[in-house]
């Protein structure tokens, strides 16, 4: 028991007495998890608006134009093959997904840029409605929107709303009754709205050949399987049975999204970087502080404090003002966080946000590492001849 | 008759250097008894705190024996000498003697806490023998609150506490101007008589030895003179040379 005690003792007392400068170093620590938990935040909210459709799909596999590189803007695929995918052994749906870009016009006058996402009702690419109504086959003046899209306008279930589409040269205006809300789909870094695939085509935007010449087409296929088991074998399958495509997982086809990987990596770089910094800084002001107290430290060991002691309650003290310097940190963030507006893509999750505080809380103990070893390393002579 | 609480026998210590083996004390053999103060006098660099550090077990011998209580520290390994520092000796040194985020009596207590000795009947010794030794009102002070002298008498309670069998003091007065060292020194004197310890005083100031029992004096990390007669202990604090008691060979 005594050899946790005295340590506590120890270290507890030492900060308790020098709170102000403790006290101090942990609100430096605070900003550095402010910074890292904002870039975590950061790379969260971007990975979600790039990502979230796709991640939230009820679907095992995405099917590409063949060699498009996993790239649904780049992809076509008849519609027809749609059918051709659901009757394939071993795949229990199948739907298209088509993408495009419109504005909703707002009633103040603004507008709201959002990804326009075709999909057949009923069948895998349409996500599930929070509140209303899922789409209506026949309901060809019928949308879905993503709470992101409500969140900075002030639709509500039951309106209508006006979207905005480039056809050819010339724009047109197409009126849609939003029927269902859903949770966040962001995609492409903007929030998305549903329609029926029929809808899609007539209200999608359109260079002047597509208007004179329509196709039959859809960008990707999502196809959910029997089993979750068998993605290798049916990746294979469905490559070779149906001509023209490439199968994707879900997260190969998030990782192929432009832009993606580059970003994500260079969030994660700066986490880390900010993290390097953090083991620098503690380190730093341990390794200054038992230099300081080089003759105290000589002295506790003269009289007959034990090497583990005196390295133990370094391990403390440095455990404690991390912590609450973490803590600390951590409510300015959430404090922070409450002061965002919608469009600003950062996002606290329990995942990342706890993965970045074990970080921070062991960057305390790798920074003072140096310092422990010097602590212990001190010789007891060192109180003789400094005193 | 009283025990011998500490005894050397021919101890040695050397330390290398590029130009080869320094000896920085040489055959040194003597013995304190429980309840004698001793004095360890001699010029800078005769060998008086290597002899110190070794008698605390700060540092092992080259050659030699050092007992305390029948114990022989040179033979230790360093977990054993670190049990012994905090059981068997007392310390105070020139200055920063006090741990400076412990207040005067946690300091003191902290060498029971370290023992695991720390009851109320020990928390009350504490308080007394900071009472006694003037520090009533300054017992919830920090070391950063007190003079030297009163830091001094702190070091000296702490090192008395947990009734160590030797209390060694490393050039005590140092840091004191000449009123509160012969205070220092008087009141360590009368609390190691009283406490029946064994204690050993190193000290370049002579006049300080007016308070011991024996002074004894080295050289050139030899121990060339020991006086006993405090006739010839006060004439040497008044600064009067005598013809010494015994010379050591």
């Amino acid at each position: 028991m005594q050899r946790f005690t005295l340590p506590a003792y120890l270290a507890l007392k030492e900060i308790w007495r020098n709170r102000g400068r403790f006290l101090l170093f942990s609100l430096v620590i605070a900003l550095i998890t402010l910074l890292v938990l904002f870039i975590a935040g950061l790379g969260m909210g971007l990975a979600n608006s790039n990502r979230e459709y796709l991640s939230k799909l009820d679907a095992n596999l995405l099917l590409y134009q063949e060699k498009s590189d996993y790239i649904i803007a780049a992809s076509r695929i008849a519609l027809s093959k749609v059918e051709d995918v659901r009757n394939v052994p071993g795949v229990a749906d199948a739907g298209p997904i088509a993408t495009s870009l419109v504005a909703i016009e707002l009633s103040n006058g603004g507008e709201l840029k959002v990804s326009l996402l075709g999909v057949d009702p009923g069948h895998p690419g349409e996500p599930e409605v929070k509140d209303g109504q899922q789409l209506n086959p026949s309901g060809l003046d019928e949308v879905i929107l993503d709470q992101n899209v409500v969140l900075r306008s002030n639709l509500k279930l039951g309106d209508t709303i006006t979207i905005r589409s480039s056809q050819g040269t010339d724009y047109k205006l197409y009126t849609l009754k939003v029927v269902g809300i859903t949770s966040g789909q962001a995609y492409t870094f903007t929030p998305s709205i549903f329609v029926p695939i029929s809808t899609w085509e007539k209200t999608r935007t359109k260079s002047e050949a597509e208007i004179s010449h329509p196709s039959e087409t859809t960008n990707v296929i999502a196809v959910k399987l029997n089993s979750n088991k068998q993605i290798e074998k049916m990746k294979e399958q469905l490559d070779q049975g149906i001509g023209g495509v490439q199968a994707a997982t879900i997260s190969t086809a998030i990782k192929n999204v432009p832009g993606y990987s580059a970003q994500q990596s260079t969030i994660q770089t700066q986490g880390v970087f900010t993290l390097l910094i953090g083991v620098l800084v503690i380190g730093g002001f341990f390794q200054i502080q038992v230099l300081q107290k080089v003759p105290q430290i000589g002295v506790l060991k003269a009289i007959g404090t034990s090497n583990p002691v005196v390295g133990l309650a370094s391990v403390i003290q440095i455990v404690v003002v991390t912590s609450l310097g973490v803590a600390i940190g951590g409510l300015l963030t959430f404090l922070f966080s409450l002061t965002f507006p919608p469009n600003v893509p950062i996002v606290f999750n329990g995942q990342s946000s706890l993965i970045a505080i074990i970080a921070l809380l062991l960057i305390g103990p790798i920074g003072g590492f140096v310092s422990i070893r010097y602590a212990v390393r001190i010789e007891p002579l060192k109180a003789l001849r400094l005193s | 008759m009283s025990e011998i609480a500490l005894e050397t026998k021919s101890v040695v210590k050397k330390f290398k250097s590029d130009s080869g083996d320094i000896t920085a004390v040489d055959a040194v053999s003597l013995q304190v008894k429980t309840g004698e103060f001793v004095a360890l006098v001699g010029p800078s660099g005769s060998g008086k705190t290597t002899m110190l550090s070794m008698l605390a077990a700060l540092l092992q011998p080259s050659d030699g024996q050092i007992l305390l209580d029948g114990q022989d520290l040179a033979s230790m390994n360093d977990a054993r000498r670190v049990a012994m520092r905090r059981e068997k000796i007392g310390f105070t040194f020139q200055s920063n003697n006090l741990i400076p985020y412990l207040n005067a009596i946690e300091n003191v207590e902290y060498m029971l806490r370290l023992n695991g000795r720390l009851d109320k009947v020990n928390r009350l010794r504490a308080q007394e023998l900071l009472a006694r030794l003037g520090l009533s009102e300054r017992m919830y002070n920090l070391p950063s609150q007190m003079s030297g002298g009163q830091q001094q008498r702190v070091a000296i309670a702490r090192a008395l506490i947990h009734n160590p069998t030797l209390v060694l003091a490393d050039e005590p007065t140092a840091s004191l101007d000449t009123e509160r060292a012969f205070q220092v020194v008087e009141t360590f004197a009368s609390l190691i008589h009283e406490n029946k310890r064994a204690g050993i005083m190193v000290t370049h100031d002579l006049r300080m030895v007016q308070y011991v029992d024996r002074v004894l004096q080295m050289q050139d990390g030899k121990l060339v003179k020991i006086y006993e007669n405090q006739e010839e202990i006060q004439s040497l604090a008044r600064g009067i040379e005598k013809t010494p008691d015994k010379t050591v060979n």
